[in-house]
């Protein structure tokens, strides 16, 4: 049930998302390397406490779907010289995600 | 006035009186200078103490419980993981209960368990800073946290796996995992041939701290 | 071609170095920052994404420059101050103290 305190999750396992490409200031946990980058949802994490909010020492809400996602490799670096099904999996909190069409 | 405790007990020193007595000399750690960032720590520990909000027994105890923690406890994980496959299912889908099952507290991050195999190779890095399972494994090693590691095991992973003596096979995978957030992680090593029938102990002696984050494979006997 | 903030921590796929297997045996001091941290952290006091964000927000040089643990003191004196928890003046009196004590 949403509330104002927590986003619901709104992606399951498989799903293929985008990571935004914004680049704000402030204490980020998406890493600059992955943004705009294709991926596929490996799992959800759980919810968890917003780290943007919660380095400002406000309470960290509204609470945010973590997930890992999954990367290849070859998607994410134009010159990976490693094999072709090598992945990257982060973790990305939700809204920082959107729907790859 | 609290008073830090945290030195050897060799000088003669008044613990029960009420007078007040000579704060005793700073015991030198690896060089005899006090440096402006160790001075902060004796100032912020001193005030904190003072204030109330710890007291020296806790930093003393947090200290020791620290060096308690070591790759003992991962290995002991894995070794378990190993002979019994039930163990070894409860830790990939639920580390946090698998840990719990062995009597290990489970930390306060929920951690993941990835497997090695023939076919997957995974490996650890927190690239934006240090994250780590401490309660497993204890402090990280300097050089998880160094600029070199954090820049280039998460885009040339197998170049870096060879500065470390190891080779992955081509034709498997490899898979780097960015601990960014909430999530801890642990590698479950392949376990090495030459094994057959090894009681749990004798495994766990295998198992490495750099294995558990995959760096290196478990030693083979 | 506009050029967006990267925080000096956010390294990852940068070019670098071989990596050093080096370690050390952590010394006391830092030990009791790591202490420092972990209690402090488990009474409420702070949270470790305040720590993070202040040590981002070091310059690139200093945070090449300083240690691990020199990095994590400087975090915690920091949210302690922004916390209100100790002042600068506290800070500053205890600093000089320690430091007058370590030329004994």
């Amino acid at each position: 049930m949403a509330n104002a305190d927590r986003a619901d999750p709104g992606f399951v396992p498989g799903d293929a998302v985008a990571v935004r490409t914004i680049y704000p200031l402030g204490h980020v946990r998406t890493p600059y390397y992955i943004r705009g980058k294709r991926g596929v949802i490996e799992r959800l994490c759980g919810v968890y406490g917003n780290p943007e909010e919660l380095a400002y020492a406000r309470p960290g809400l509204p609470k945010q779907p973590l997930y890992r996602v999954r990367f290849l490799q070859r998607e994410v670096w134009p010159e990976y010289r490693g094999g072709a099904d090598d992945t990257v999996d982060i973790e990305i909190f939700q809204h920082w995600l959107e729907t790859d069409r | 006035m609290p008073h830090d405790h945290d030195h050897p007990h060799d000088h003669a020193h008044s613990h029960g009186g009420t007078a007040p007595h000579k704060h005793p000399p700073l015991r030198p750690d690896q060089d005899d200078t006090i440096t402006y960032w160790r001075a902060m720590e004796i100032a912020v520990r001193e005030l904190l103490i003072g204030k109330g909000i710890l007291t020296a027994d806790e930093v003393r105890r947090a200290v020791e419980e620290m060096d308690n923690r070591t790759p003992l406890q991962g290995a002991r994980i894995v070794a378990k993981a190993w002979t019994n496959p039930q163990f070894r299912k409860l830790l990939l889908s639920d580390g946090n209960a698998a840990c719990k099952a062995l009597g290990i507290d489970d930390g306060i991050y929920k951690l993941v368990v990835v497997e090695n195999t023939e076919d997957v190779h995974n490996v650890i890095v927190c690239t934006l800073c240090s994250c780590y399972p401490r309660w497993l494994l204890g402090l990280p090693p300097d050089w998880y946290k160094s600029r070199n590691y954090r820049s280039r095991v998460i885009n040339e992973p197998r170049d870096v796996l060879k500065e470390f003596g190891t080779e992955i096979a081509g034709d498997a995978v490899v898979r780097v995992h960015d601990s960014t957030a909430d999530m801890r992680y642990l590698v479950l090593p392949k376990r090495p041939s030459g094994t057959d029938g090894w009681s749990e102990d004798k495994l766990a002696a295998l198992v490495t701290r750099d294995s558990m984050i995959g760096v290196t494979f478990a030693t083979t006997p | 071609m506009t050029i967006n903030y990267r925080g000096i921590h956010d390294m990852g796929g940068l070019p670098a170095g071989k990596v050093e297997a080096a370690e050390h045996d952590y010394a006391l001091w830092e030990k009791r920052v790591d202490a420092l941290m972990v209690l402090l952290s488990k009474k409420g006091h702070l949270t470790v994404d305040e720590l993070r964000r202040n040590i981002e927000t070091l310059g690139a040089e200093a945070y090449d420059k300083m240690s691990y643990y020199e990095r994590w003191i400087y975090a915690i004196t920091q949210t302690l101050i922004q916390r209100g928890i100790i002042t600068i003046d506290e800070l500053g009196t205890g600093i000089e103290k320690a430091q007058s004590h370590g030329k004994r």
